[in-house]
C-alpha cells in the first residue's frame, strides 16, 4: 500500500495534483494549508499504481509517495 | 515534503517566491532529477539573469550565480572558461534570453560552447507586471499591447538552429517526463544545448493571454495543442558535428607553443 503525504507548508493549492493523477486519488477537503489556500486530501492509497506524476508534477515539492511492502501471507 | 526535492533545496529559502501553479517548479523538479540521475551534482554550476525564472537554480542547493538582467549567458561563457571541467547550467526566460540577452545567446549558439540553457518560455514578463514580451503570440492581449500584440513571435528554437547549436529540444511543463530526458541529454551533450520549455504563468498570462485561469487548464489546453500541432515539440537537433568552444581555443593555442600545465 502506498503511504502518500502532502506537506502542509509547501502546499500552495494549486490544484494541479487532481488533474494529473490517473486515479483520481487527491480530492478537495477543507483543510487549510500554511499558504492560506485549500490543500488535497488523499482517498484511498490503496489505488495508487506509483507512477509518480503528482510527484513531479507538484511544483512545491509537497507530495511524498512511498511504497510500503506489503506483508507477506505465510499461509 | 519530497525526499529528493529536501535534499536539493535551500529548506531555509522556503516558501519559495513562485505563485500558485507556477511552470517553474515543474522545471525545477525536473532539472533535479536529471541531476540526481547523472550524479553531476558536485560538478555542476547555475547561472540565471532576472525574471520569475532565473529564481528557480537561487532555491538549489548548488554553486549558483544570479547574475544581471540578459547577461546570463555571458557570465556562463566565462565561469565555463574558467573551469572548463564543470559543468554550467544556465536558466532564462523568454525576456530574458530572447529579448534583452538576445546577443549573448545568437554568440552563445554560434561558438558552440559547453553550456546546458534551460528557456522557460511563459509568452509573458510575469514578475514586471504581463507586459508583452518578444514570444508572445500575435494578436494577444496584454498589459502592453491592450488591442493585440502587432509582432510576430521569435521562435527560439529556429534561432538555435540556425545559428549551430548541437542540442535543440522543445516540451512543455505539461510534459515533465520528456522535460527530465531533455535537461539529462543537454546535460551529456558536448556543445551547446538549448531547451525551451512552455511554461504556465497562471497569474499574469492567466488573464488573457492562455484563455485559462486554472493551472491544471493551462497544461490540458498545452497538451491539446501539441495533439492538434498548434505547438511543435520533440527533439530538434542533435549532432556532434561542430566542434566544442574550448576544443577549438586549445587547438588554437598548441599551434602557438602553448601546453596544458
Amino acid at each position: 500500500m502506498a503511504q502518500i503525504t502532502i506537506d502542509k507548508s509547501c502546499c500552495k493549492g494549486c490544484d494541479i495534483c487532481y488533474a494529473v493523477c490517473p486515479k483520481k486519488i487527491f480530492v478537495r477537503s477543507k483543510n487549510r494549508n500554511h499558504y492560506g489556500t485549500n490543500m488535497p486530501d488523499v482517498r484511498e492509497p490503496m489505488e495508487c499504481t506509483y507512477c509518480g506524476m503528482c510527484q513531479r508534477m507538484c511544483p512545491d515539492g509537497a507530495i511524498q509517495v512511498t511504497r510500503e511492502e506489503e506483508p507477506v501471507n505465510e499461509n | 515534503m519530497n525526499s529528493l526535492y529536501q535534499s536539493y533545496i535551500r529548506t531555509e529559502a522556503l516558501p519559495s517566491l513562485f505563485c500558485p501553479g507556477c511552470g517553474n517548479g515543474i522545471i525545477q523538479m525536473a532539472a533535479i532529477r536529471a541531476i540526481d540521475g547523472l550524479g553531476v551534482r558536485e560538478n555542476l554550476a547555475c547561472v540565471s539573469g532576472i525574471g520569475c525564472s532565473s529564481w528557480i537554480p537561487c532555491y538549489l542547493n548548488l554553486d549558483v550565480m544570479h547574475t544581471i538582467h540578459g547577461r546570463a549567458l555571458a557570465f556562463a561563457t566565462g565561469l565555463k572558461m574558467a573551469q572548463p571541467d564543470k559543468k554550467v547550467m544556465v536558466f532564462t526566460g523568454d525576456g530574458d534570453c530572447l529579448a534583452i540577452g538576445g546577443n549573448h545567446f545568437l554568440h552563445a549558439c554560434a561558438r558552440n560552447i559547453d553550456l546546458t540553457v534551460v528557456m522557460v518560455n511563459n509568452y509573458i514578463y510575469g514578475m514586471t507586471g504581463g507586459q508583452k514580451s518578444p514570444a508572445t503570440p500575435m494578436d494577444a492581449v496584454t498589459k502592453t499591447s491592450p488591442y493585440g500584440a502587432t509582432d510576430y513571435p521569435i521562435d527560439g528554437c529556429q534561432l538555435a538552429l540556425t545559428m549551430g547549436a548541437t542540442y535543440v529540444a522543445r516540451w512543455t511543463t505539461a510534459h515533465p517526463v520528456q522535460l527530465e530526458k531533455a535537461i539529462w541529454e543537454g546535460l551529456e551533450n558536448k556543445g551547446f544545448s538549448y531547451i525551451e520549455v512552455l511554461s504556465q504563468c497562471p497569474v499574469q498570462g492567466g488573464k488573457n493571454l492562455y484563455g485559462e485561469k486554472e493551472p491544471a487548464a493551462i497544461l490540458k489546453k498545452y497538451r491539446e495543442m501539441a495533439k492538434e500541432g498548434e505547438i511543435t515539440l520533440g527533439r530538434f537537433a542533435q549532432n556532434n558535428q561542430r566542434k566544442e568552444y574550448l576544443e577549438r581555443v586549445e587547438q588554437c593555442l598548441a599551434t602557438q607553443g602553448w601546453e596544458e600545465s
